[in-house]
């Protein structure tokens, strides 16, 4: 069981993290994702591979730094170290609302219940939970709440301009 | 007042509803108790020295009489008859228990109320100016753009685990009784010099606590329209880049002190270049349509005198007295702003009683077309009595003894709860309010002494404010003694300063007197009862007032 949520259903995760290129490590079938350094090291080698492709941000990254590769990554994986880390909600808005990212953007590390409303309402649609966390109850956590006051990406307007 | 569309009584309600599960989780185990601190935060429940303490938004201050008898209903049913008006303009419960809460919400949302915001890392309840829409001084009414600010920042996605809390202050007004420069945001309206349209000029950065900060003008003029793409930008470059290594230098302040204001502009001007064409930007329809809430009432056109009142202005001293220190003009002919004072000797600064609340809704039912404000000061404000209605309202506000006659005086005191209710204070900061105002509590001398300020904080984390007050007393446990350490020349208005340590701290039972030497000083060296404290330290320097206390 992977205790993964990916566009609000349960799913199992494809997806393997891969780290040791330079070591002279051989590159793995299937998807993969790289930490970032990973990336802007070994960009054309990693290219070559048939599997898709990801990459993984910290959350002090700057996501503009791949503005221009989005089109050619599956996956963006975003960090939230500890709850009260909220730096990877920004991240997720700029890489779907300013870099026009399509593919899946997935929450690591402490993602909770109480926070999938909000890391939706940013654009994050795959979500790894922690392991003491129930997915099929964590399903509910999306419809908590239906009304939301300002834009993010789930809206392009504020609520005061939608019913009127 | 702003009204409720049936989308927010919605989220209120399912607020309460996920805040109920958020509790029943706590309490069957299922949420850790430091899981469960992010969640009740945000939903202003602290866990306090002896119980919980909920803290109660007023958006802006501004109440209706209706929601101030639920805030007496459950003072009484879940409280201990009591509440607490804060220093921004909220109300705290000091008693809830935790499995009650979840009513406690349902009984608020009822009245369009909530504890939404009003703690965690969070934006927090937006505040403003307790006379907004009433005062003379004003250039448009601050409410409107307070509306719009507080339904952009509920709930935010973005911006909802912050480094740290974030406080947003608008004032409208020529005079600043919102105390802008001392929030991570202070907007204050102002008008273009050219074209008179309304804007902003934009301090970012303020904030006290351990490392006191005024805010820094990061824009002198922003227009009105462009108000929340500019929020949405400070917030963005604060929520990627804000200290999250050290909770002590994780405030806006403290990034905007280490990264420079000319660096930390650019940086929000470039997100902002980005995002001000977008959903955020607001239209002359936007504006219209929020500003339709804070209309003037139907004002009776009165003459600005009434005989009644002339007499017993000449007739009875006490009512004059009271009429000189706590009314204020109003910019409609013929009414008047009233402030309640709710600092005398028998309550903690800002404690109210249940009875008391219901009654204070009564006479805005009566003589204030049935509206509130809560003030920063911690007092309130009844804002459209009418003239010939002042001695009648006295007598009634006398009775329930919240007619002291001290607004901006002596002893109208901010204080925190501190050690008598507070987990994180180091000293008790109530029974010195208590005993500066047993002292000093006779009209002569608080008439004498003028336009002054006393604040205390039981903790260096300043909820009292004590940095800028013009004397700032901050309470600290030295090897076990509580000390209090003394402060001068402190400002929370437009001329907003920080007070400077005096010297050496004194026990509590010399703190009185110290506060004494202090105002004797300025009685004695003041140029003429028009120089106020404020004015007199500026001119004579810590010196004389070091020499009387040290020397």
């Amino acid at each position: 069981m992977d205790n993964y949520i990916k566009d609000r259903k349960i799913d199992s995760n494809e997806w393997m993290p891969f780290t040791g290129l330079e070591d002279g490590g051989s590159l793995p079938a299937g998807d993969i994702y790289v930490p970032l350094e990973e990336w802007l090291n070994a960009r054309e080698t990693l290219l070559t591979r048939n599997g898709r492709l990801g990459i993984a941000l910290r959350n002090t990254d700057d996501p503009a730094i791949i503005k221009d590769d989005l089109e050619r990554l599956d996956l963006v994986v975003l960090e939230f170290p500890k709850m009260a880390d909220g730096r990877a909600f920004t991240q997720a808005r700029l890489l779907r609302e300013r870099y026009g990212f399509k593919g899946e953007i997935r929450a690591t590390g402490d993602v909770l219940y109480d926070q999938l409303f909000y890391m939706q309402r940013c654009g994050v649609n795959g979500f790894e939970l922690r392991d003491d966390q129930n997915a099929s109850h964590s399903l509910k956590a999306f419809d908590e709440m239906t009304v939301t006051y300002q834009p993010a990406f789930d809206e392009e307007l504020p609520l005061w301009r939608r019913h009127k | 007042m702003y009204q409720y569309s049936e989308q927010d009584h919605q989220l209120l309600l399912e607020r309460v509803s996920q805040f109920r599960g958020q509790v029943a989780r706590r309490l069957k185990g299922e949420l850790s108790e430091e899981e469960f601190k992010h969640q009740r935060l945000r939903n202003g429940l602290y866990l306090q020295l002896h119980a919980y303490m909920l803290r109660v938004a007023i958006p802006y201050g501004l109440l209706s009489s209706e929601q101030m008898r639920t805030l007496a209903h459950i003072a009484r049913k879940y409280d201990k008859g009591y509440g607490h008006f804060s220093t921004r303009q909220n109300i705290q419960y000091n008693w809830p228990k935790l499995e009650d809460v979840p009513d406690i919400l349902d009984d608020l949302a009822k009245v369009e109320m909530h504890a939404i915001q009003t703690s965690g890392n969070c934006i927090r309840n937006t505040t403003s100016d307790p006379l907004a829409g009433v005062a003379r001084d004003e250039i448009e009414d601050p409410r409107p753009y307070c509306e719009l600010i507080r339904q952009w920042s509920t709930f935010h996605p973005e911006f909802n685990f912050l480094p740290r809390k974030f406080k947003i202050a608008v004032s409208g007004a020529t005079h600043d009784r919102a105390a802008v420069a001392v929030h991570d945001i202070g907007l204050r309206l102002v008008k273009n010099e050219t074209s008179e349209e309304i804007g902003f000029e934009v301090y970012v950065g303020g904030g006290l606590g351990r490392t006191p900060m005024l805010g820094k003008v990061i824009r002198k003029y922003l227009p009105k329209q462009d108000m929340l793409t500019y929020l949405e930008a400070i917030l963005r470059v604060y929520n990627m880049l804000g200290r999250r290594d050290n909770i002590y230098k994780a405030r806006s302040k403290i990034l905007v002190h280490e990264t420079g204001e000319e660096k930390f502009r650019e940086l929000v001007e470039a997100e902002w270049e980005k995002i001000k064409a977008g959903g955020l930007f607001l239209r002359d329809e936007d504006f219209k349509w929020v500003k339709g809430f804070f209309n003037d009432p139907a004002y009776e056109a009165l003459p600005d005198q009434d005989a009644d009142f002339e007499n017993l202005m000449l007739s009875n001293a006490d009512f004059a007295r009271w009429v000189d220190k706590n009314i204020e003009l109003h910019k409609q002919s013929g009414y008047r702003i009233v402030y309640l004072s709710l600092k005398t000797a028998l309550q903690p600064p800002g404690d109210v009683t249940a009875d008391q609340m219901d009654a204070i809704a009564d006479l805005a039912d009566k003589y204030s077309l049935g509206h509130i404000r809560t003030t920063h000061r911690q007092n309130l404000v009844l804002s459209d009595v009418q003239l010939k209605d002042l001695p009648a309202l006295w007598e009634e506000l006398k009775a329930l003894d919240l007619a002291t006659p001290n607004y901006n005086h002596v002893t109208d005191i901010i204080s925190c709860p501190g050690l008598d209710y507070c987990a994180l204070a180091t000293a008790r900061s109530i029974p010195i309010s208590q005993a500066i105002t047993a002292r000093f509590d006779d009209y002569d001398f608080i008439n004498d002494l003028g336009d002054v300020s006393i604040n205390i904080s039981g903790c260096i984390n300043a909820c009292g404010h004590h940095h800028v007050a013009n004397i700032g007393i901050l309470g600290v446990n030295k090897k076990g003694t509580e000390v209090y350490q003394l402060t001068l020349g402190g400002s929370a208005r437009e001329d907003a300063a920080i007070g400077k340590i005096i010297g050496p701290a004194f026990e509590a039972d010399e703190i009185v007197d110290a506060v004494g030497k202090v105002l004797s000083v300025y009685l004695e060296s003041r140029e003429d009862p028009e120089e106020t404290f404020l004015m007199a330290y500026r001119r004579l320097g810590q010196a004389p007032f070091k020499e009387r206390l040290y020397g």
